[in-house]
């Protein structure tokens, strides 16, 4: 983290620049740490000192949860302050007092104050640990002003065990301290502290009584306030050079470090990288965390596995990076050298080896070899304290491939390969003598080897010495052997077989381990190659799941945000349903873009572990997984993959998404160019009556004078005439509005089509005043399920675009029949006809077979509601030109029901 | 008629529309009270109106509301009711809670005139029935049980015979399907049943059954019978 901050050219590096930028941005609250090196320095004093004199200063302060342990002059600092009731929970029959969270994010006030970040609240709460909640009061604007002891610190941890022999538990990262904007330390010598200690003015848990004495001594007050200072000035530090950053003021930079620290199952290797951390700091450098899988860590315990994958994620924690590299051909060393050449690393720690003498003479020392190899890079060898376990409580990782079942069938098959050996070298025996015999076991043994491993090539060889033995070398059938020339020859063909079965089986076990991971990335590309070709959604959140569930064997859900909460979307196995507490960790993971459930530091109470899934652009849902085997779910390199996948798969949905928005974009793009054209539309046939209304009726009144009776009634009856057009026409934008919403819903009943026919005609009888109109319409039909309403509309307004189309004079002729299964109904007019490349657009709203002015305004939407009316009756409708002379005729064909009621003539 | 010009009570909050059938109704003899809205309406019924001229928008009660009201304290005044296109359902409600009559917005002034001329006449058709009604070349004698066309003696089943007697006796007004069923049958509810009675009627006594003259549908609502002084209307319409 730290040498990110760095840039060559001098620049304000952009980490720099975010940084200043963050701590402006109101939108996180800022921190303040009041230190001490020891309990009962006064901080929590220090504290509401500082907090009363902001609310004098008008600031919005009030106390989450502030600790007096009833020290008077600490109590009496709290009065006047709004102090936030706490939650009371109960666990295993106590009850326990803890901050209460959401009261504070509720109240909402500019600063609260929050003492002892180290503590750990009970079971229950949202957060495992006070830090995380302090964590998430920054996230939400609130500032916090806080209390802590150097010892809490994370990467002093050990440093403190060391000096006070008294190993904290309760652990604070350093991530959260680095957060601090400001850090402020109350500071007393240990003198004045040793008194105040006797003065009872010391507040002393019962349970450190005892080690007390030793705890508050001169020399170890010394040298936790000198740690305190350092650490104290670390950070001051640090936020200089970021400052000196931020505004590219050239300094003295350190030099391009780059930290590795190795890692292996041995217990101190948790204190190496706590030191590579300190030491990263120091030089303003990033570190890495480095394991190095060789054959024998395939072989390490449970409890070995976990503390490696503690000790990387431990490395992860305090910001540095955790690798796992395969181990080949080559020594640790080497691979370890190899790495750092390539990733430039200057430094290198190391722990000093525990092994025994003979061992490093077997093996090798890796310390050793990595000195000798290391070139220019320092290597610095750790000498560490068997620091004692662990306080932190044993989780059991997921082991990779729990041990598989004792099988016998490959001992079986070693024990027959050297029966066959045994038969093929008694063959040969005669012609090759027993110097060759050996060799014809040695292929069996080694063959065995390669096929099932070393133990059953040990059980061959062990099977194969005796046969060697007893069949071969004099006396044969016995297992005493008199030649000492045998004997060597024996003992040597031992040897070599047990020689040959270890090589021959590492090299099996390098083959699977690469067959492994061969198989890894082969997933890994196919499930690639499957998201790029996924077309949906759902079908990308499938493939996921069932990847994922498949690579990592664990159960996956997937989540998706819609309508402002997470919806489980897609889940391997499908039934799964999440309960509330998952459904609470999955909200928080969303919210907060952080692990949350089981495992994480929230809500580590839930069934699954749920993560965030992230693209370029932001968190785009999460992903919850659980399986049953109990502890972690994940090693960090199965939550690599996890990444990876989760990546994968993160930008198929984004890219799924983008397809949609550009659908939707297309969408509304062509709706709006309809909505313009209607409004242009729309205003044009309002207008063009209008203006006839208000011209003949102006003229009626300025000009009345003027005027003689006969131009006085025609202008008159051109007002009246408008006024009915305009309302018509209106009334179909009405109409038209109706069927957009889809709220029309024909109220139909068993109707005489020739009663609608003539209603409409009649409606229609000014419209067609100067046209003639013949009927023909068949006797007998049967009645129709219609809307009569709508109906009479539908003719209405085919009546009224035939009367629009044609002359004066001309007749328009209706008939009906009936056709099969359906009624038919025809209204054919004698005007110029549709043009033949409109016939099929003619039911579309607003369009005009003939453009220009001398259209009568108000034909654009009338079709196109007749359409709209028509289809809702089940029906259908068409428009076609005549075929024996010119004129457009338009057809209209409903359904006879299956009751039909039949019009009975009879009286 | 009698002497003393007609009260006619208008309801309606629109000043324009106010005006203009003040302008109207009084050209055409009647006294016009105007009330902008229903608690005017309510008290100026003290009054006595001959008829009430009533918008169903009205703002501060519900114009079916009002109209419930109105009937409520004096049952018998003949309504006609203003009404907005496409509002089937509401001129039905209006109809069958008890007013006589609708015009649909916007209207010509003679349409209403007919309407209200139609509704008066039956009111004081009550009072004094005439025995022969006669319109355009149908006459139907109610007490002889005979019906002409053209002075063309006309056979009717006695279904048919009643709804043309119901359709007389409400002549020029719109009666709603509801209405008609409940006249001609007790138990029938299903309109389709009077349609086909009504296009049998129709067969034997209009000139056309599918353009009818006398029997004129109102889509959605009902049937009405042409009353005598209604100008036919419509223009000029062929027949096969």
């Amino acid at each position: 983290m730290s040498d990110q901050r760095r840039d060559q050219n001098q620049r304000p590096s952009p980490e720099a620049l975010l940084e200043a930028a963050r701590r402006e941005e109101s939108s996180t609250g800022q921190l303040k740490i009041f230190v001490g090196a020891a309990p009962g320095v006064g901080k929590t004093y220090e504290m509401l000192q500082q907090a009363r004199a902001r609310k004098q200063d008008g600031y919005d302060i009030v106390a989450g949860v502030v600790e007096t342990h009833g020290r008077k002059e600490t109590q009496a600092l709290l009065d006047g302050l709004e102090i936030i009731p706490r939650k009371r929970l109960e666990y295993k029959g106590q009850s326990l007092d803890e901050m209460d969270l959401d009261a504070v994010i509720a109240r909402r006030p500019q600063i609260v104050l929050v003492d002892e970040l180290a503590h750990t609240n009970a079971p229950g709460s949202r957060h495992p640990k006070r830090y995380l909640d302090v964590d998430e009061l920054l996230d939400r604007g609130i500032d916090v002003y806080t209390t802590v002891n150097i010892q809490h610190i994370e990467s002093l941890n050990d440093v403190v065990a060391q000096i006070t022999h008294v190993r904290v538990r309760e652990t604070v990262p350093d991530s959260v301290f680095d957060r601090a904007h400001a850090i402020e330390l109350v500071d007393l010598t240990p003198d004045d502290l040793i008194e105040r200690l006797k003065e009872g003015k010391v507040y002393v848990p019962k349970q450190a009584e005892r080690a007390l004495e030793h705890y508050f001594s001169p020399g170890n007050l010394t040298a936790l306030r000198e740690l305190a200072l350092r650490r104290t000035a670390e950070r001051v530090d640090e936020q200089l050079l970021s400052h000196m950053q931020a505004h590219a003021i050239p300094g003295p930079w350190a030099a391009g470090e780059r930290i590795l620290v190795c890692v292996s199952e041995d217990p101190r290797a948790a204190g190496l990288v706590r030191y590579a951390k300190r030491l990263a700091d120091r030089l303003h450098a990033p570190f890495t965390a480095l394991c190095v899988e060789t054959r024998r860590s395939l072989q390490w315990s449970e409890e070995e596995r976990d503390r490696v994958a503690d000790t990387m994620r431990l490395a992860e924690a305090l910001g540095g990076e955790a690798i796992t590299v395969p181990g080949g051909d080559r020594s640790i060393a080497d691979e370890v050298v190899s790495f750092a050449h390539a990733n430039n690393v200057t430094q290198i720690i190391i722990g000093k080896s525990s092994r025994s003498r003979w061992f490093e003479i077997l093996h090798g020392s890796v310390v050793h070899e990595l000195v000798r190899r290391s070139g220019n890079i320092s290597v610095h060898v750790i000498a560490g304290e068997e620091l004692k376990r662990d306080p932190i409580p044993r989780k059991t990782v997921r082991a990779a491939e729990g041990a598989a079942p004792f099988d016998p069938w490959p001992y079986a098959v070693a024990l027959l390969a050297v029966g066959a050996a045994l038969a093929v070298a008694h063959a040969l025996q005669p012609f090759f003598g027993i110097e060759n015999v050996d060799l014809v076991f040695l292929t069996a043994i080694v063959g065995v080897a390669v096929r099932y491993g070393l133990l059953p090539s040990l059980a061959a060889t062990v099977a194969a010495s005796l046969c060697y033995n007893y069949f071969f070398l004099p006396p044969i059938y016995t297992f005493t052997i008199t030649d000492p020339n045998n004997v060597a020859a024996f003992v040597l063909f031992a040897i070599v077989a047990v020689i040959a079965s270890h090589f021959a089986a590492r090299g099996r076990t390098r083959t699977v381990a690469a067959h492994e991971r061969v198989r890894t990335v082969e997933l890994l590309y196919a499930f690639s190659r499957k998201l790029a070709g996924v077309g949906t959604l759902d079908d990308v959140l499938w493939a996921t799941a069932y990847q994922t569930a498949l690579m990592l064997k664990v159960r996956v859900v997937l989540l998706l945000p819609e309508d402002g909460s997470i919806v489980v979307k897609a889940g391997y196995p499908p039934e799964d349903i999440l309960d509330d507490a998952d459904v609470a960790a999955a909200k928080w993971a969303w919210l907060n873009d952080r692990a949350a459930g089981r495992g994480s530091d929230t809500l580590p109470g839930a069934k699954r572990l749920f993560l965030p899934m992230r693209t370029g652009r932001g968190a785009i849902g999460v992903v919850g997984i659980d399986s049953d085997k109990p502890g972690p779910l994940l090693t960090p390199d199965q939550r690599r993959l996890l990444d990876a996948l989760m990546d994968q798969s993160a930008v198929a949905i984004e890219r799924v998404r983008l397809v949609e928005d550009l659908d939707r974009s297309k969408r509304a793009a062509e709706t709006d160019r309809l909505r313009s054209a209607l409004l242009t539309s729309i205003s044009h046939d309002l207008k063009t009556p209008l203006a006839a209304i208000l011209g003949s009726a102006g003229a009626l009144r300025d000009l009345s004078s003027a005027l003689s009776d006969g131009e006085k009634a025609d202008l008159l009856a051109t007002v009246i005439e408008e006024s009915e057009r305009l309302n018509r026409f209106i009334a179909n934008l009405l109409d038209m509005t109706k069927l957009e919403a889809g709220a029309v819903v024909p109220n139909t009943a068993p109707h005489d089509v020739g009663e609608i026919v003539g209603s409409a005609l009649r409606r229609a009888g000014k419209i067609l005043a100067r046209h003639q109109v013949e009927l023909q319409l068949a006797a007998g039909l049967p009645m129709l399920e219609l809307d009569a309403v709508l109906f009479e509309q539908v003719l209405f307004n085919i009546l009224d675009n035939a009367a629009k189309y044609s002359s004066p004079g001309t007749t328009i002729r209706v008939q009906s029949w009936r056709e099969d299964a359906s009624v038919c109904l025809r209204i054919m007019d004698e005007g110029e006809g549709i043009p033949a490349a409109d016939v099929e657009n003619i039911f579309d709203k607003f369009y005009r077979a003939q453009k220009g002015d001398q259209v009568r305004a108000g034909t654009g939407l009338g079709l196109a509601i007749s359409r709209g009316f028509v289809e809702a009756m089940h029906g259908t409708i068409s428009a076609a030109n005549r075929t024996d002379r010119p004129g457009a005729v338009f057809t209209i064909r409903l359904p006879i029901p299956a009751k039909a009621e039949w019009l009975d003539t009879a009286a | 008629m009698s002497a003393a010009p007609l009260k006619i009570l208008v309801v309606d909050d629109e000043p324009p529309i106010r005006k203009l059938l003040r302008m109207g109704l009084s050209k055409q003899g009647y006294e016009v009270l105007e009330a902008p809205n229903g608690k005017t309406a309510l008290d100026l019924l003290a009054e006595k109106p001959a008829l009430v001229v009533l918008d169903l928008g009205l703002p501060d009660i519900q114009g079916l509301e009002l109209l419930r009201m109105i009937r409520g304290r004096n049952e018998g005044v003949p309504i006609v009711v203003l009404s907005s296109r496409g509002d089937e359902v509401g001129k039905v409600e209006a109809l069958d809670l008890g007013a006589d009559d609708y015009v649909t917005k916007p209207f010509g002034m003679d349409e209403l005139l007919a309407r209200m001329r139609a509704a008066l006449r039956h009111q004081l058709q009550v009072h004094g029935e005439r025995p022969v009604f006669r319109t355009g070349e149908l006459s139907v004698d109610l007490v002889r049980r005979i019906v002409k066309v053209r002075d063309q003696e006309v056979k009717l089943s006695p279904k048919e015979y009643e709804l043309l007697r119901v359709l007389v006796q409400h002549a020029g007004k719109v009666l709603t399907h509801r209405f008609l069923l409940g006249e001609l049958w007790d138990d029938l509810t299903d309109a389709q049943y009077l349609r086909v009675y009504v296009r049998q009627l129709r067969q034997k006594i209009e000139a056309d059954h599918e353009q009818p003259q006398y029997i004129l549908t109102e889509t959605g609502i009902g049937y009405r019978l042409r009353a005598p002084e209604l100008r036919a209307e419509g223009g000029t319409i062929s027949f096969k």
